[in-house]
């Protein structure tokens, strides 16, 4: 049986002094297991819905319920069961991979032989384990990524929210991250994605939501939004179809 | 306990990482608190052989100008100059060195001080004589002698604590003098004369200083330059710990790391827990090393001793407490600080005000009324009189109780406001 883990309803957002809301009337829910994209040009309002979804915002209107949980009453709860694997490395660049990991797992409350072991697995899962006393500041874009990535992933969380999460990483980063994540969803993480690169969102998302202005346009998986458009190939040609080529500078 | 146990860590390790800051960070207050008791303590001191020079100029030439010289010069302050450029001093060009800044002070004894004092006394005298009916009235006594007037010119940078010290010195040098020349002038009077003429009055002083700290029980220490200064200077150092603490925290805030954790089911009082753990830990070692400077090194820099006594738990509860209201503001500092630009600038500026109005250079009861008033609500006043109950009055735990009252409150205002504003700011 298909159920939600996450139900948006009717979300707003308007930031304090804006003219415009950057989200409107938003509803999505979407569905355990899956791994659905949040696309969209600059200015989408991708970066506020995931920062809403993750309890970093509050919206302005609507209700968001994480596993019928809301942050209103249950904020530690909700902040239990999801990962967060934000654009920016939010990494302490003087400490060790070891080291940030190692105090990033125990404020979810992991500690002792567990949250070693937890913390050197994923190293060695993502081909860092050589480098784990080595400090970040060290690290190239892609180990950086990697780490970041780590970070979010510790607790083993229900549903894993990731903005960005492939920016400015080689192509060899990429695939270890990418492959990562296509392993935590076939044990059961749903994956929140925001991405600029839509081949990659193309491959790897189930379902995709395209946002523009605030608002979503269109959702589906990418093949039946392919279809839908004529003379659509990729994901890409979908993308300019329905958001226009014009460029979308703001400040 | 556990997440709170590993915030502290944390900021341990990023302190430990940055060795110049850490350096900084202990070195910087001994070199402080060495420097300024070494000046403190030697600015008017007879060993270093420092004297101030001082333009004399004596239009009188005569016993009286000749007995202030000889005063000033004895006094070991001053260096008396009567000629510049081998050539006798004027009151112009006197007046035009202090002016440029060539010399703190001048001092300038009109003519006939010594006549007309000595006039005047007489006249004094006899017309007390007269008065007992002991002396006619004459038409001297009745003469009009015009008061003289000695002239201080002082350099406009010239400390107003340095120009009353010296006026003071000079009136008292004055008075002095003019006592003598009544007490000979009656002498004079009732003398049969004779060498071997045996005094009327008896000229020694009469009344007398003595300087007495109260205490209470057997232990007595004499406040010096340094059971002064340790105290001050190590509040100063201790609050100086906002300045790093709010960069930590601005750091945070832009390294993304704060956002991270925001995510996780950790509280805000937890990860600023672990902070206040740390940097009170660097306040206290801070502490425990400038006591030990002030106790071990001072001796052999030529400085006194520190004297800690029987005191040093209740020391170690005010260093705590100051340590605290210190973090405290650091915290709120970096918390409502959005740039390092912000951050640094105002803490220490910040510091320095709270210093100055706590009264660490300047002595509360010096400063105007409202600046007395506004003292009360500084930190480091309420920390530095804690620091003298014990130092110099030799307070216990019950005499310091108000001034760490305060210190904790402060501290609990400061993180309750910090708290309540980034729980505002999650609201955006």
């Amino acid at each position: 049986m298909i159920s939600s883990v996450i139900h948006i309803q009717e979300i707003s957002k308007k930031y304090k002094g804006a003219d415009e809301y950057s989200i409107q009337r938003l509803n999505l829910s979407i569905i355990d297991g899956e791994i659905i994209g949040l696309l969209g040009p600059n200015g989408a309002g991708k970066t506020t819905l995931i920062s809403m979804l993750c309890g970093l915002l509050k919206p302005t209107s609507g209700t968001i319920t994480i596993k019928n949980l809301s942050f209103k009453k249950n904020r530690k709860k909700i902040k239990q069961i999801i990962g967060v694997v934000p654009q920016e490395y939010a990494l302490y660049p003087t400490l060790t991979a070891y080291e940030n990991l190692m105090y990033f797992g125990s404020m979810y409350g992991i500690s002792g032989k567990r949250l070693k072991q937890v913390v050197l697995d994923n190293l060695e899962l993502l081909g860092l384990i050589k480098f784990a006393h080595k400090r970040v500041d060290t690290f190239s874009g892609g180990m950086k990524r990697r780490v970041n990535l780590i970070a979010g992933i510790l607790h083993n969380p229900k549903i894993l929210f990731l903005d960005e999460p492939t920016v400015g990483v080689d192509v060899q980063s990429k695939k270890v991250i990418i492959d990562h994540l296509k392993e935590l969803n076939n044990n059961g993480t749903t994956i929140v994605y925001t991405s600029h690169h839509l081949t990659e969102a193309q491959e790897f998302c189930t379902r995709v939501a395209i946002l523009d202005r605030g608002l979503i346009i269109s959702k589906g998986t990418p093949l039946s939004l392919i279809d839908d458009i004529e003379d659509a190939h990729n994901l890409e040609d979908v993308f300019i179809s329905l958001t226009g080529s014009a460029l979308r500078d703001h400040a | 306990m556990h997440k709170l146990l590993m915030s502290a860590y944390k900021e341990m390790l990023l302190l430990l990482r940055d060795l110049g800051g850490l350096a900084i960070l202990f070195v910087m207050p001994l070199v402080l608190i060495i420097t300024v008791t070494l000046i403190q303590d030697s600015s008017f001191k007879i060993v270093n052989n420092v004297k101030i020079p001082i333009l004399f100029v004596d239009n009188d030439k005569g016993d009286l100008s000749k007995t202030i010289r000889d005063n000033l010069q004895e006094s070991t302050l001053f260096e008396i100059v009567t000629q510049k450029n081998k050539i006798d001093l004027t009151e112009d060009i006197t007046k035009k060195a202090v002016l440029k800044g060539e010399y703190q002070l001048a001092v300038i004894i009109p003519k006939n001080i010594t006549i007309d004092l000595q006039r005047k006394v007489a006249q004094n005298v006899s017309n007390i004589l007269s008065e007992l009916g002991v002396e006619e009235d004459t038409i001297s006594n009745k003469e009009s002698i015009p008061d003289k007037e000695i002239k201080l010119y002082f350099d406009p940078a010239s400390q107003k604590a340095f120009k009353n010290a010296v006026m003071n010195s000079i009136d008292k040098m004055i008075a002095n003098i003019e006592s003598k020349s009544i007490y000979s002038a009656f002498q004079e009077e009732f003398s049969e004369g004779g060498e071997e003429e045996k005094p009327l009055f008896d000229e020694s002083s009469f009344i007398t200083f003595k300087e007495i700290n109260p205490k209470e029980g057997k232990e007595h220490i004499f406040p010096n330059s340094t059971q002064h200064n340790v105290p001050a200077w190590t509040l100063f150092a201790i609050f100086f710990i906002v300045i790093p603490l709010s960069i930590n925290i601005v750091k945070e805030k832009s390294q993304g790391t704060f956002v991270r954790l925001r995510t996780n089911p950790v509280s805000y009082a937890t990860v600023l827990g672990g902070k206040i753990i740390t940097y009170l830990s660097v306040c206290l070692i801070q502490f425990l090393l400038m006591l030990a400077v002030g106790v071990y090194l001072f001796p052999y820099l030529g400085l006194a001793a520190l004297e800690i006594g029987s005191s040093f738990m209740v020391l170690f509860i005010v260093a705590l407490f100051s340590g605290l209201a210190a973090i405290g503001f650091g915290i709120l500092l970096g918390t409502l600080a959005k740039t390092y630009e912000q951050a640094p600038p105002f803490g220490a500026t910040a510091v320095v005000i709270l210093a100055a109005i706590g009264g660490v250079w300047v002595p509360v009861f010096m400063m105007p009324k409202f600046m007395q008033t506004l003292s009360n609500i500084s930190p480091m006043s309420w920390g530095l009189n804690a620091f003298y109950d014990v130092f110099l009055r030799h307070g216990g735990i019950v005499e310091v109780l108000p001034e760490i009252g305060l210190l904790f409150l402060f501290f609990i205002i400061t993180i309750a406001i910090s708290i309540f504003y980034d729980e505002r700011k999650r609201a955006v």
